[in-house]
């Protein structure tokens, strides 16, 4: 715990905290997360979430497989990552306890839910012996046990529902009692409460405010002796915040790209985790002109949005990388036809199903190089939740400025994890108009702006401008042709193209110095951990400096000028070295791999443990 | 462009002719097809720049660069897809879909389902002719069993599948077949096709002059045909036969062939035909009558009426923009339910 003074006898001050609630996936474990989140963001922190929970719906109740988790970290400075690990542990039952014991700082606060150390659990758990009885918890953390079950029942003995029902309302005694430990008001949750239940189910909101209520009236009555936390707000710059999640974002993100672009917002997506909430999320847009479409399969899904590309829609897809293996054929041909076409790919842990409900971002070289033949496409990523915003306009910007196909990458700890973001204001993005061809001109399919090596598209619908595109090799006026100058020459022009999308993007930031001891190379979800790595040893006088790529194919004009500038270049993924791989052969340059893949974002210690590595070789 | 000579100029078969060269083989019964698209779609006064041709992959996927519109030769199995998407995006245009047995039973067969499932407002055509021939005669979903080709020098052992049972099973609301041999009746098929609001799905029985001449000569052959093929009219008897009138009759529940010499064939009980029959057990029956057991049926098979899923996805996007929701701005979109100011 970053203690940074104690204030009062009453509450303890601290810069930041990481709290995890653990417990059966049955358990609601995902909501109090998110509750704690908005009234720390409705209160003024800086925060980073993030949700973990297992790829069963429902894992057989109390098993090891069934644990579910919502990490939060909050902040009066600026936070970038849910944290390494947790200060505060709520584990509702041994299994959740066993998963995560091990990861809560020594001395850190361990709330358990005493009521489900039964037998049968314990055995489930794999524990011989109960942790509550034994010696293995004593004076190693602030054990604080509850019979929640006993409080949640009794705070609610006037209320007609059955117990079993009752006990669904434990959750929100421990999210109460954790209020009361961090001093947070109820105000926000009760709002919550009654907006979602109060009218269809007012029991169960009158049931759930209840128990809140007892969880927070138990620490003020039984818990008086006890240390109370207090995160200020954070100084953070003036505006409108939300708060929002990268898929969230990515689909206000494409909302906007094709406003600002005046197109009509195709979607068309295969339910996949953790790519469903994207689809479920434009669905709700149709007043917006939104169309999303719920397809057969991955490769239909693509293909019904190719097809509305091809009727001047903005067709868009996505998927996790499974999925993208199956789109791969449609993607040469939306290479091969020049069409705009946005592929999103929320990256999980692989090969094949892999960690579905785990992070990774492994998907790097096959979203560059994964398709037959030579088929160069841009690729982009985004690296924070909030990001998925920005990176969706631009997705969309080179999609119709190049008219091509374009995989933007995201993984599962974006797409899940939460973020307060400053609310931009719309106006301020530029409008991208890419207008169709003129009527009464002659066309010719692939004829090129000379600037940018782009065709311009003709729309089914357009008067005279009735012309046949395809998979097989066309020569420039769009016929098809086997000539073999002409195959290279238009492999060389679909390359050529996607190179100049570089000269479009603009100067890579660097965090820091521009030249220094160590530079390291991010790209993706990965910008919370590397960034908050990188600013704490800058504060403490280290000679680091790093920069994330949000363009990765192509890669910025100025990283070999940029890279000169430093001693080592550490590349950290979560996956085995893929940019590595590709910074190496397009540059030359001997770069570090930095990897691990365990599913699970990277913890700042391991950053920096790792770069002090690098310092003193 | 002079838009307004366009609409007045009637349009002419010569309008939807490419200057490509046609590369099928000589003797092919794609160019029947062709032409006889070709012929019918000036007819039925939509705006050339209105439609589009979108295929898949095989010989006859290379139709959409023969037909001088909007086309799409797009990849192996998937030309559903693409032709939904274009069908979304723009309900206003008119799609035909060029697939054949191999393209729209094997590796397409999902997208084909969903597409007929779905009714959406496009207008297949499925080129049968029993073989691949683009890759050079190996046997296909629609061959016999028993059929000799260079992956099944034994004989092939698996059973076909029937596409208009394949289609009546997805309940398309619009299933036809017809012959390459008869341009007049692929014209008025094609027509209808067109004009039914929904997916339509027309089988061609069509020769591969290469890798399977004359697969279909038993049935649509000059001598074979008046006793082979049924050709089906809505609400006129079920007769056929050159020498002799024969009818189709039911006996109980099944469908068996009557002599009818000069006798009236409602005095023998022939079959009406009734395409707009909702249940699916009519259209099975004909379906499941082909040569030699029964002459084979041809013409318009099933024609129901369903909403389509293009223009009800149109419907809910229009709805919804009349709704309180589409109130909201772009920036208060973005904003979302909950926001806070520091």
């Amino acid at each position: 715990m970053d203690t940074q003074s104690t204030h009062a006898e009453e509450f303890q001050e601290l810069e930041s905290v990481v709290i995890r609630f653990a417990g059966d996936s049955g358990d609601g474990m995902q909501t109090i997360g998110e509750r704690f989140t908005d009234s720390s963001a409705a209160f003024g922190n800086d925060l980073a979430t993030f949700p973990d929970f297992p790829a069963e719906i429902r894992a057989p109740a109390g098993t090891i497989p069934g644990v579910s988790a919502f990490q939060i970290q909050i902040g009066s400075r600026e936070i970038l990552t849910p944290g390494d690990r947790p200060d505060a542990l709520v584990a509702m039952n041994p299994a959740a306890l066993a998963v995560h014991l091990s990861e809560l700082e020594e001395g850190g606060i361990l709330v358990l839910n005493s009521a489900a150390f039964s037998h049968e659990n314990l055995r489930m758990a794999g524990y011989d012996s109960n942790p509550l009885e034994d010696e293995s918890l004593i004076g190693k953390y602030e054990l604080i046990q509850v019979d929640i079950n006993h409080f949640t029942l009794e705070s609610l003995s006037e209320i007609e529902m059955s117990n079993k029902d009752k006990l669904r309302c434990k959750n929100f005694f421990a999210l109460g009692f954790m209020y009361w430990i961090y001093s947070r008001s109820l105000e926000t949750t009760i709002e919550f409460i009654e907006s979602k239940w109060g009218k269809k189910l007012p029991v169960l909101a009158d049931a759930n405010i209840k128990v809140l209520k007892a969880g927070y009236f138990f620490g003020e009555t039984t818990e008086t002796s006890r240390n109370r936390y207090m995160v200020a707000k954070a100084e953070v710059e003036a505006g409108k915040y939300r708060k929002i999640s990268g898929n969230d974002a990515l689909v206000l993100g494409l909302i906007t790209g094709a406003e600002k672009a005046k197109r009509n917002l195709l979607y068309s997506g295969y339910p996949i985790t953790p790519a469903s909430s994207i689809l479920e999320g434009l669905a709700a847009y149709k007043h917006f002109g939104v169309k999303a479409l719920q397809a057969e399969d991955e490769i239909a899904a693509i293909g019904i949005a190719l097809g509305a590309s091809f009727a001047g829609n903005l067709g868009v897809t996505g998927t996790s990388g499974p999925g993208m293996c199956l789109k791969a054929e449609f993607i040469g041909l939306a290479t091969a036809t020049e069409l705009p076409l946005v592929i999103l790919n929320i990256q999980r842990g692989g090969p094949s199903t892999g960690l579905p409900t785990k992070t990774e971002q492994s998907d790097l070289l096959q979203a560059i190089y994964g398709r037959h033949s030579d088929a160069q496409i841009p690729v982009i990523a985004a690296n924070s939740p909030s990001d998925c915003f920005e990176t969706a306009i631009e997705a969309i910007r080179i999609a119709l400025t190049y008219c091509t196909p374009i995989i933007f990458l995201s993984d599962l700890y974006l797409a899940n994890g939460a973020e307060p973001w400053k609310v931009p204001s719309v106006d301020s993005y530029p409008q991208m108009d890419v207008p169709f061809a003129e009527e009464g001109k002659p066309y010719s399919t692939f004829s090129r702006n000379p600037e940018n090596l782009s065709r311009t598209l003709a729309i089914p619908g357009q008067t005279g401008l009735e012309h046949r595109i395809g998979g097989l090799e066309k020569d420039e006026s769009g016929n098809v042709s086997y000539d073999p100058s002409n195959h290279e020459d238009m492999t060389l022009i679909r390359s050529e193209k996607i190179k100049k999308v570089a000269e479009s993007i603009p100067p890579t930031e660097i965090f820091g110095e521009k030249t220094g001891k160590v530079l390291a190379v991010g790209w993706g979800g990965t910008f919370g951990s590397i960034t908050s790595c990188i600013r704490s040893m800058q504060a403490e006088g280290f000679s680091v400096s790093s920069i994330h790529l949000r363009h990765l194919n192509p890669l910025p004009n100025d990283l070999p000028k940029i890279f000169e500038g430093f001693e080592k270049i550490l590349v950290p993924e979560l996956n085995m070295g893929q940019l590595n791989v590709l910074l190496r052969s397009q540059f030359l340059v001997d770069t570090i791999p930095f990897n691990i893949v365990q599913g699970q974002p990277f913890k700042v210690k391991e950053l920096t443990k790792k770069i002090h590595e690098l310092l003193q070789d | 462009m002079s838009t307004e000579t366009l609409e007045e100029k009637k349009l002419t078969k010569k309008d939807f002719v490419t200057p490509n060269d046609v590369r099928w083989c000589p003797g092919c019964g794609d160019y029947a097809i062709l032409n006889s698209l070709q012929r019918c779609l000036p007819e039925l006064g939509v705006p050339k720049e209105n439609y589009v041709v979108v295929s898949g992959i095989g010989c006859s996927s290379r139709f959409p660069y023969y037909m001088n519109t909007y086309g799409f030769h797009t990849i192996h199995g998937r030309a559903p897809t693409i032709a939904t998407g274009v069908k979304v995006a723009n309900p206003e245009l008119i799609v035909w879909m060029i697939t054949g047995d191999g393209d729209g039973l094997s590796i397409g067969g999902n997208h084909l389902m969903h597409m007929l499932r779905r009714n959406v407002d496009v207008n297949i055509l499925l080129f049968n002719n029993r073989v691949y021939g683009l890759t050079k005669g190996q046997y296909s979903p629609t061959s016999p069993v028993g059929t000799r080709t260079k992956t099944t020098p034994s004989g092939s052992i698996d059973n076909p599948i029937n596409p208009i049972l394949f289609a009546l099973g997805a309940e398309a609301t619009f299933i036809a077949r017809t012959v390459d041999t008869n341009p007049k009746h692929m014209i008025s098929v094609f027509k209808a096709a067109q004009e039914h609001k929904g997916v339509s799905f027309v089988e061609i029985f069509q020769n591969c002059v290469i890798f399977n001449n004359k697969t279909w000569e038993p049935v649509y052959g000059r001598q074979n045909r008046d006793d082979n093929l049924l050709i089906l009219e809505a609400d006129q008897p079920m007769v056929f036969g050159k020498e002799e009138k024969m009818g189709i009759s039911l006996n109980g529940s099944t469908p068996e062939v009557v002599k009818l010499g000069d006798a009236d064939p409602v005095e023998k009980n022939v079959l009406f035909h009734k395409p707009d029959q909702t249940g699916s057990l009519y259209t099975a029956m004909l379906a499941e009558m082909e040569y030699p057991n029964f002459p084979t049926p041809v013409g318009i098979l099933r024609q129901v009426d369903k909403p389509t899923y293009d223009s009800q996805i149109h419907e809910q996007v229009v709805e919804a923009k009349a709704s309180d929701a589409a109130k909201a701005s772009l920036q208060d979109i973005v904003y979302g339910p909950s926001t806070w100011t520091i």
